[in-house]
């Protein structure tokens, strides 16, 4: 445990003297509150609104999950489809390619449309075409990039296409896919705020933000771009514990 | 001709087709006897590789007909005939050593106790008991060698195929595995087809040496090395030895006097 804390301690140091500074510079230069607020005024207005922040926090969250498990599960199921029939393959990855190269974000008013703006759903499918392309292609290239000899192993056992399948070709897929996943964790974030700003229910990340913002609460907004990086960087832990879990064999993990 | 385990009759492989066509093998016709270790040498690109490939089936000839134990090699495939070690040893990184070693068993309808059972079984025949839970990578080169050959005999196969699977290794490694793949083969009596580029390994390991040309590789000739068993550390200091690896460069040579051959270089 002490080796952790000497292995984190410059990390926190640099944290605590960027934030010190932050403080002393806006207050010397006398920097407006509207323009950079200081760490103390965010301190106290995250303070001040913690159980709203709390609220809207978890209500993007939720988007943010939920548009993940959307999209990861159709990635999934592409990926899948595509490793094990080629004619399925031919058939959907130039429409997977065209999707990556579309601003995703751009049919934010369409899926309010489509799903309601006020519909949870609507930032979720935003997230989910977000997610969806890293996913399937970080699969698909797991179930595919496998090494010829172990597939020439598996035939030396006359193994069906399926024993492929199942101990070869998922197995090696599964790094891949949790790097994917790891990426998305931080993109379904930002995209459940950018379509919140789209419009929509108010108690949420995107909206608090807009709505202090435009009363000059600055303070407030940057509290809850706090909460929205806390949250990420969470997200993004549990995606690496899960990670240590399914793989323990993984050489990053430590291994057995 | 009845005790024959693999017979190849007039074998031809041809790569590519029209002028980029290339002969990799011509007219080989071999009988390898039950329980031999059969070594097969030549240079680099005479086919020794694709031959042991057409016995095991995972490439098919042009021309002829190779039979494995009465039937088709396609059928001893089917049948889980082979056992195949190859240079790298192809572990699954995400399997332990045991459960790598269960693998072939478990495309077979034997429960999990006796999979590994018969795992661990293996594993002290090649002497890493204490090895079973951990992953290839915390493992050393030779150790993950002796792993695949764990592996490859699992199932108790009729033929072991292994294509150069010492070659990756160092030189004090690789002579003592091949001690350890000599007694193995005393133990299970298993018939084995072995490529190499060593000239030493091949005379050192063989009941029969199978001497090969390059391009077309042609059987250039069959060498029985009659060497007494079990061979030893002494084996290589007997004069017959050295008699046997002295037939086998000059039989390497005789096609191509002048230049050294890959052969040389590889064994130097």
């Amino acid at each position: 445990m002490s080796v952790r804390l000497r292995y984190y301690a410059p990390a926190v140091g640099v944290f605590l003297i960027v934030l010190v500074l932050w403080e002393v510079t806006v207050r010397a230069l006398n920097i407006q509150q509207f323009l950079l607020p200081r760490p103390s005024a965010i301190a106290a207005a995250f303070a001040e609104h913690f159980d709203e922040l709390m609220t809207v926090g978890r209500n993007t969250l939720v988007e943010a999950v939920g548009g993940l498990a959307i999209g990861g599960s159709a990635a999934l199921l592409v990926a899948f489809a595509t490793a094990r029939w080629t004619t399925a393959s031919r058939a959907l990855l130039p429409f997977a390619v065209a999707a990556n190269s579309i601003p995703i974000i751009a049919f934010a008013p369409i899926m309010n449309n489509w799903f309601g703006i006020l519909n949870p759903l609507s930032k979720m499918m935003v997230v989910a075409v977000l997610v969806f392309f890293p996913i399937m292609i970080n699969t698909l290239r797991g179930l595919t990039l496998v090494d010829p000899a172990s597939l020439e192993l598996m035939r030396s056992y006359a193994a069906s296409e399926r024993a492929v399948f199942v101990k070869v070709r998922v197995p090696n897929a599964l790094p891949y896919f949790f790097t994917a996943v790891k990426i998305s964790a931080t993109l379904s974030l930002i995209g459940a705020i950018v379509a919140e700003y789209f419009g929509g229910a108010q108690s949420v990340l995107g909206q608090f933000i807009i709505t202090e913002a435009a009363f000059f609460r600055f303070a407030n907004a940057w509290a809850a771009i706090v909460v929205a990086s806390a949250v990420s960087i969470a997200f993004f832990l549990i995606i690496v514990a899960a990670e240590r879990v399914a793989l323990p064999w993984h050489r990053a993990n430590g291994g057995g | 001709m009845s005790d024959a385990v693999v017979s190849l009759r007039g074998v031809r492989k041809v790569f590519g087709a029209g002028s980029d066509a290339t002969n990799a093998l011509e007219k080989i016709d071999l009988e390898i006897p039950k329980g031999a270790f059969v070594s097969l040498i030549g240079p680099s690109g005479c086919g020794k590789s694709t031959l042991l490939r057409l016995i095991g089936d995972l490439t098919q000839p042009t021309a002829g007909t190779i039979e494995v134990n009465g039937k088709s090699a396609h059928r001893a495939r089917l049948d889980r005939d082979y056992g195949v070690v190859f240079q790298s040893p192809v572990l699954f990184d995400w399997r332990t050593v045991e459960r790598n070693v269960e693998l072939p068993l478990e495309m077979s309808p034997i429960g999990k106790a006796a999979r590994v059972e018969r795992a661990r079984a293996m594993l002290a025949l090649v002497e890493l008991t204490g090895f079973e839970r951990r992953y290839p990578w915390q493992l050393s080169g030779g150790m993950q060698q002796r792993v695949a050959i764990a592996r490859a005999l699992s199932f108790e196969p009729a033929i072991l195929l292994m294509d150069e699977p010492f070659g990756a290794l160092d030189e004090m490694t690789r002579e003592r595995l091949n001690i350890e793949l000599l007694r193995i083969w005393q133990q299970t009596g298993t018939t084995i087809v072995f490529v190499t580029h060593s000239i030493p390994e091949a005379v050192f390991l063989s009941t029969r040496v199978v001497v090969m040309s390059a391009r077309p590789g042609r059987i250039l000739d069959v060498i029985g090395v009659d060497l007494s068993q079990p061979r030893n550390d002494l084996t290589r200091e007997d004069e017959r030895y050295f008699g046997f690896i002295t037939r086998v460069r000059e039989k390497l040579r005789g096609r191509d006097v002048g230049r050294p051959s890959a052969v040389e270089v590889a064994a130097s």
